[in-house]
């Protein structure tokens, strides 16, 4: 039953993606991106991290793409004009290329994390047999909160710091420049 | 059961789709999308082998390292788009051939 929904999370994400990738239209895309925004979601629920789920729906269902929206539709004319002038130039690279180059990272990605099977690290089989995994009745919550403020706490300061810097600029760079 | 062989072939795939999109559409909304699938694979990876760490949790706080970064990234890429957009009018990657005013 568990695996059943994994697969299921699984194949709605990877399907919703090869959709998206190879849809004209950009909001469809778009509502695309949000579906496989929420299954992804849904797998680190599988992988015990159901803060980090929380976080993905707030942050990026919530604002990233609110933001591509907004940026798709102050955008939005010249695409469609885009659009009528025909599918020959709509590509950077020649389709086959981009998916010769993708397909071989995936066929190196999958052969590797199959053959990892095998060869797990050392430090992933020790903690199997010490038991000290993540059960599922953990608190995960708790022990973020707790390694956030003492053990993680000079790269979170590092990043608060980060995304101020980059909230700064984004309003910088899209002020109107007649005021002066 | 789950094992971590399956999270690693999903985050691959989603991988090579976000890579696909960086690389083969012309729009550059389109190739923030495929940005951000790119940041979701990583991640989908930190929280899979973050399962063994019960001790430090590391790869659950780098994955929310991560959606900090992204949002960031979205943020200031974003910012750019329509900056191009009011210049040029338009987002296709490849109209756009000079750096000054």
């Amino acid at each position: 039953m568990q695996a059943l929904v994994f697969y299921a999370f699984a194949a709605i994400a990877i399907g919703s993606a090869v959709i998206l990738v190879s849809m004209q239209n950009l909001a469809r895309a778009l509502f695309l991106f949000f579906i496989v925004l929420f299954s992804v979601a849904g797998l680190y629920v599988f992988a015990l991290a159901d803060f980090v789920a929380i976080a993905q729906i707030l942050i990026y269902v919530g604002g990233v793409l609110v933001l591509m929206l907004f940026a798709f539709m102050l955008s939005n004319k010249t695409l469609l004009d885009q659009l009528q002038t025909g599918t020959a130039h709509f590509f950077a690279l020649p389709v086959w290329q981009a998916l010769l180059i993708s397909c071989g990272f995936l066929t190196i990605l999958v052969y590797a994390s199959v053959h990892l099977g095998s060869h797990q690290p050392t430090w992933i089989t020790t903690a199997e047999t010490a038991g000290s995994t993540i059960a599922p009745a953990d608190s995960t919550i708790q022990h973020i909160g707790i390694q956030l403020m003492t053990r993680y706490l000079l790269p979170f300061e590092v990043i608060s710091v980060l995304l101020m810097m980059a909230l700064i600029g984004a309003a910088h760079l899209t002020r109107k420049e007649d005021r002066t | 059961m789950i094992t971590l062989t399956h999270f690693l072939v999903v985050s691959a795939c989603l991988f090579s789709i976000g890579l696909y999109a960086v690389m083969a559409r012309r729009n550059a909304i389109i190739v923030l999308v495929g940005i951000e699938l790119i940041i979701n694979a990583a991640m989908l990876n930190l929280v899979a082998f973050g399962r063994y760490d019960a001790e430090r949790y590391g790869g659950q706080a780098f994955a929310l390292f991560a959606i900090v970064l992204a949002a960031a990234g979205v943020a200031v890429a974003l910012a750019i788009i329509l900056n191009v957009y009011k210049h040029y009018k338009t987002i296709n990657p490849e109209d756009i051939n000079q750096l000054k005013d």
